[in-house]
């Protein structure tokens, strides 16, 4: 009896009404600017990564509600302590190395520039201010423009009497920020001291989360076994990834310590990269070997 | 054992008949473009280029013999082999040429009609087949299945994916035809073709 309940566990049934909306058309502007924000090792970036963001960016837009415009990578800093973490500097640079040919990928570093771990709730709070920050500077710098969306210049005898006015550009508030993950990124709020249980709500109700999962089904469960999760379920999209694209970091590392080739998997400047430095050895995996992960630290 | 001197991408003949089949000059092109970066292996546009479609085992002979007939100029032009090596298996014959392939053809020599049975013995018996393992495919299983896999078992070599991954041509064309990214499944090289001769736009039926 329970499997039949999560056939009809819709959390957005209005994003199923797929609306074939061309991103080009004019009411872009009426939708609700997204920047997705990935947090993550990155040890090293993969195209899995990078694909997460390609299909959350389709899918959000094809809602017709969104508009996805940006993309930041936020790699850990080194005193997460996880075991086979290679240094900060490498990671953000196989980073930018990965994202040089994306028009609206970047990297950031004040996460890893940080000499303490700090708390994924705490890092989208920083780019929430900088959105912020960046938006309210644009109001002011922008003066009126008779321009429209669309950049065409209305002609005087299209103006209706009822019609507003082309004049200043609309007001916008600053860009929702949203936490882009993985399926087990989000089952990792079970573990016990991982996640303070504050950090979870804030990340839920104050941002939202685009989940990328393969099992849509167990991912549904997971939320609606959880309070927190289920009562903020409008705040959590979930994208279907209908094929199995195992390219973990974990397997790269792996790949590598054995000789095997990783070309493909990681974007050829990565690959490149990797090579010339010799990154990712037998030492290396035993980086932080016997060292506890800082957030089970901080949260004992 | 084994060194892997070359990789031959072959594109099938247009008149295959498949379904959503692009212009063989364009398959040519994109392969040319994905492999622009790849030291060892490369595009080899013969069986795309024969008036009608030929058969694998065609297409394996006629690689073979052109490795033959390269060797044959080599040994004439009296190469300078340095002694050491004349015992390393580069040197010593003509290389080997095998049939790489997913676990899903080894599914397909079951299909009726699809392949003639002396032909997959030529396959297995002559060449050989490197066979990479395919999420959802059981390989051991398919060679059980089959008498003449069994008898040739030990030229028939399986490799365990790094990754498991499911990604396909029609999976790419299917996102394609939707509006959907393909960035980082096929290199951008190829992206900006497709996009460029408006290729996989609509689904033909």
């Amino acid at each position: 009896m329970a499997s039949m309940l999560w056939v009809n566990l819709d959390l957005h049934p209005e994003e199923d009404a797929v609306a074939c909306i061309d991103s080009s058309m004019e009411n872009l502007d009426n939708r609700k600017e997204v920047v997705l924000l990935a947090c993550g090792s990155f040890n090293p970036i993969t195209i899995m990564h990078l694909r997460l963001f390609e299909l959350a960016k389709d899918y959000m837009n094809e809602t017709g509600q969104y508009n996805v415009i940006k993309g930041i990578i936020s790699p850990v800093g080194d005193a997460y302590k996880k075991k086979g973490l290679i240094s900060a500097q490498h990671r953000i640079k196989m980073a930018e190395l990965a994202t040089q040919s994306s028009k609206w990928l970047e990297v950031d570093t004040w996460e890893s520039c940080s000499k303490d771990w700090l708390e994924t709730a705490k890092v989208l709070s920083y780019h929430q201010q900088r959105l912020e920050a960046e938006n309210f500077n644009n109001s002011i710098v922008s003066p009126p423009s008779p321009i429209l969306p669309g950049g065409k210049r209305k002609r005087i005898d299209d103006i209706d009497a009822g019609e507003p006015k082309p004049s200043a550009p609309q007001k916008k508030g600053p860009p929702e920020l949203k936490l882009l993950c993985g399926a087990d990124f989000l089952e990792s709020f079970a573990v016990p001291n991982l996640w303070k249980p504050e950090d979870i709500a804030t990340i839920v109700a104050k941002y939202g989360l685009v989940c990328i999962t393969r099992s849509g089904n167990n991912t549904k469960k997971f939320i609606y076994e959880s309070d927190v999760l289920w009562k903020h379920r409008s705040n959590i999209h979930l994208v279907n990834e209908w094929i199995t694209n195992d390219v973990s970091s974990t397997k790269i590392r792996r790949a590598l310590r054995r000789g095997q080739s990783i070309r493909y998997l990681v974007p050829e400047a990565v690959q490149q990269y990797i090579e010339k430095y010799n990154l990712y050895s037998t030492e290396s995996e035993d980086n932080n070997a016997g060292c506890i992960l800082a957030p089970f630290l901080k949260n004992k | 054992m084994y060194q892997v001197i070359e990789g031959i991408i072959s594109p099938v003949n247009d008149n295959y008949g498949k379904k959503e089949l692009a212009a063989a000059k364009h398959r040519v092109a994109m392969v040319r473009l994905a492999l622009q970066t790849s030291s060892w292996i490369r595009v080899d546009q013969w069986e795309s280029e024969q008036k009608e479609w030929i058969e694998t085992v065609k297409v394996l002979r006629h690689h073979y013999s052109e490795l033959l007939r390269k060797e044959a100029t080599n040994s004439n032009a009296g190469s300078e082999i340095p002694t050491e090596d004349i015992a390393t298996p580069a040197y010593t014959a003509a290389p080997e040429l095998k049939l790489l392939c997913g676990a899903d053809i080894l599914k397909t020599f079951q299909t009726p009609n699809l392949w003639k049975d002396e032909h997959i013995q030529e396959i297995v018996e002559k060449f050989g087949l490197v066979c990479v393992s395919r999420a959802g495919h059981d390989f051991q299983q398919y060679i059980s299945e089959s008498a003449i896999l069994t008898h040739y078992q030990h030229n028939i070599h399986l490799v365990k994916n790094v990754v498991q991954s499911d990604l396909s041509a029609t999976y790419v064309r299917q996102a394609l035809y939707q509006g959907q990214s393909v960035k980082y499944l096929i290199p951008d090289s190829v992206i900006s073709y497709i996009k460029d001769h408006d290729l996989y736009r609509e689904e033909r039926k």
